[in-house]
């Protein structure tokens, strides 16, 4: 217990020290939050009142996909890079802890930041609706879902490339994952791969949860629980710790 | 918590390790005893480096058995990594962590540990409050590499070329905490392609080239078993060997570039003979060495010999041991 509190710890220091982690987290979501809403330039969904009823669940999608997956994948992959995992595998700490350690990483900041967003969007006149408390299952379900891509790329990849592809993937999964931009607005094309990419559920299973007036996400919630579990199954399976 | 004396703490037995075709450990024996510095001594390639990491749980041998500790260290990998502390030849630490927090944070992984900040003091570590891994310097992070193998008070300590790259101050430190470690009753395995290292610190000496033993013994050992009826020195290369050895009434030859092999006994006569001939030409001696051989010279020999025909030149092969 004494090594899984002082691992954790240990992680949260290091991602708080880390400030072009904090940037991608933090900064980039509530700025596109607080300029979008001010901004009418991107499309909203029809019957949608305010801006930021539709942009403050895409929001939370995005802090999800950006803390789990971004962070985890650039993190760790540096540490494999650096040898770090192995050095580990060589202490009695052992794969459990350490993958607990990362969990409660992303857990602890994933609290802090979705507050973050939660109070700015109150600020900007979020008014939430549907069944706020669903919200929790679905953030750790996308919580668990771009945890396992972000390992995955990490534990199989050189740390560079990991880097890059983190990044990328970022970009493509916010535009076509209805985070900000409404499904309603894409072609019927883009709509369809956004639906059963983990961002496009995500973002619509957060919808139904804090929007009145929002589409039943019934389908969303299964792609959501299939990426969960597959993706972490993956990292598991296909991890090389050097 | 050391194990008797008379158990060796590392076992190698008939270890084979193949990467696909290539075939890097072949049918390696050795033993490491508490309270012992061994040394794993060779070239690059010559396969300490996979020798150590089978012995640390990272891979599977392909043939033969390790034991650390009694231990195997793949099944019994949960047991034994309490009982090691490992240096990596290089990285293991987050770029952004400090050493205080690196030793605490290992500190909590052991049930025993050493006092992190004592330990940050030995190592000489502990005016570096503020710099992160990334910007230490190379001796540095050696430093809080080898005090992070230590901290959980191992009974086998694995060290990857532990004083690589480091300045003289710091490698006299590192060789100065591994000593107390063989004195508090460690085995200290140590694999390193530095001769004067080995000679200096190590106990035990396992010489390996291409995966096998080529050599196992004390330095001291491992120089007498060598040591041939020969007064070896250094002197500008290119000398005239036949009329030296015409004037001093022995072979000699020049077995690399500026080394001298002179086929007589060590006689007094024979030293003051060939350093008189020295002076007539007005030519430095570099060194001399009469019956007793220092390691490189074994360690050259050896590798050398592993490694090419014999009909190859001694100084060709010698350049090619020495990469």
């Amino acid at each position: 217990m004494k090594a899984l509190l002082a691992q954790t710890r240990s992680e949260l220091t290091l991602s708080l020290r880390n400030g072009e982690q904090l940037l991608v987290n933090v900064a980039i979501p509530l700025l596109l939050l607080v300029f979008f809403s001010a901004v009418e330039v991107l499309p909203i969904p029809t019957g949608v009142e305010k801006r930021v009823d539709f942009l403050a669940p895409g929001i939370i999608a995005l802090a999800v996909m950006s803390n789990a997956m971004v962070a985890l994948a650039i993190g760790t992959g540096f540490e494999r890079h650096y040898k770090v995992l192995k050095r580990l595998g060589s202490t009695p700490l052992g794969r459990g802890r350490w993958v607990l350690a990362k969990i409660g990483m992303v857990k602890i900041l994933l609290i802090l930041q979705i507050a973050l967003i939660v109070i700015t969007a109150f600020l900007l006149g979020w008014n939430p609706g549907g069944t706020p408390l669903l919200a929790i299952p679905a953030v750790v379900l996308g919580a668990f879902a771009f945890g396992g891509i972000g390992l995955l790329m990490a534990g199989t990849l050189r740390g560079t490339v990991t880097l890059a592809l983190a990044n990328g993937l970022y970009l493509l999964l916010l535009l076509l994952g209805g985070m900000i931009i409404p499904f309603s607005e894409m072609p019927g094309f883009f709509g369809t791969i956004g639906k059963v990419l983990p961002s496009g559920a995500l973002s619509e299973v957060l919808q139904s949860c804090l929007r009145a007036g929002a589409e039943p996400a019934g389908s969303a919630w299964v792609v959501l629980g299939v990426w969960a579990v597959l993706a972490p199954l993956a990292a598991v399976k296909f991890f090389r710790w050097e | 918590m050391v194990s008797s004396a008379s158990q060796p703490a590392i076992e190698v037995t008939d270890l084979t390790i193949r990467y696909g075709d290539r075939v890097a450990v072949n049918g390696l024996s050795f033993q490491a005893m508490p309270g012992q510095i061994t040394a794993l001594l060779g070239p690059n390639g010559a396969g300490k480096t996979s020798t150590v990491e089978t012995l640390e749980g990272y891979r599977r041998p392909t043939a033969g058995s390790v034991r650390v500790l009694g231990l195997d260290p793949v099944t019994d990998h949960r047991q034994l990594v309490a009982r090691i502390g490992v240096m990596l030849q290089s990285g293991g630490v987050a770029t952004g962590m400090r050493p205080a927090e690196a030793l605490h944070l290992f500190a909590s992984y052991y049930d025993n540990p050493l006092n992190p900040d004592e330990l940050l003091e030995l190592v000489g570590l502990a005016d570096l409050r503020s710099s992160t891994w990334r910007s230490m310097s190379g001796g540095e992070q050696q430093r809080l590499s080898l005090a992070l193998a230590l901290i959980g008070r191992p009974d086998v300590a694995f060290l990857d070329e532990p004083t690589a790259g480091i300045d003289p101050a710091g490698r006299q430190l590192i060789r100065r905490v591994i000593a107390d470690l063989r004195d508090r009753g460690v085995a200290v395995l140590l694999t390193t392609h530095d001769l004067e290292e080995a000679e200096k610190l190590a106990d035990h000496v396992v010489i390996i080239d291409h995966g096998v033993v080529l050599a196992d013994g004390t330095p001291t050992e491992l120089m007498r078993a060598s040591q041939g009826d020969d007064v070896r020195f250094g002197a500008p290369s290119g000398l005239d060997v036949s009329s030296l050895g015409v004037r001093i009434g022995a072979v000699v030859t020049e077995t690399s570039p500026g080394e001298y092999v002179v086929a007589s006994a060590a006689t007094p006569t024979m030293v003051a003979a060939i350093t008189a001939w020295l002076a007539e030409m007005d030519l430095p001696l570099a060194d001399l060495r009469a019956g007793r051989q220092r390691l490189e010279d074994v360690f050259l020999r050896l590798t050398a010999d592993a490694a090419e025909p014999a009909s190859e030149p001694a100084a060709t092969r010698r350049r090619r041991s020495r990469r």
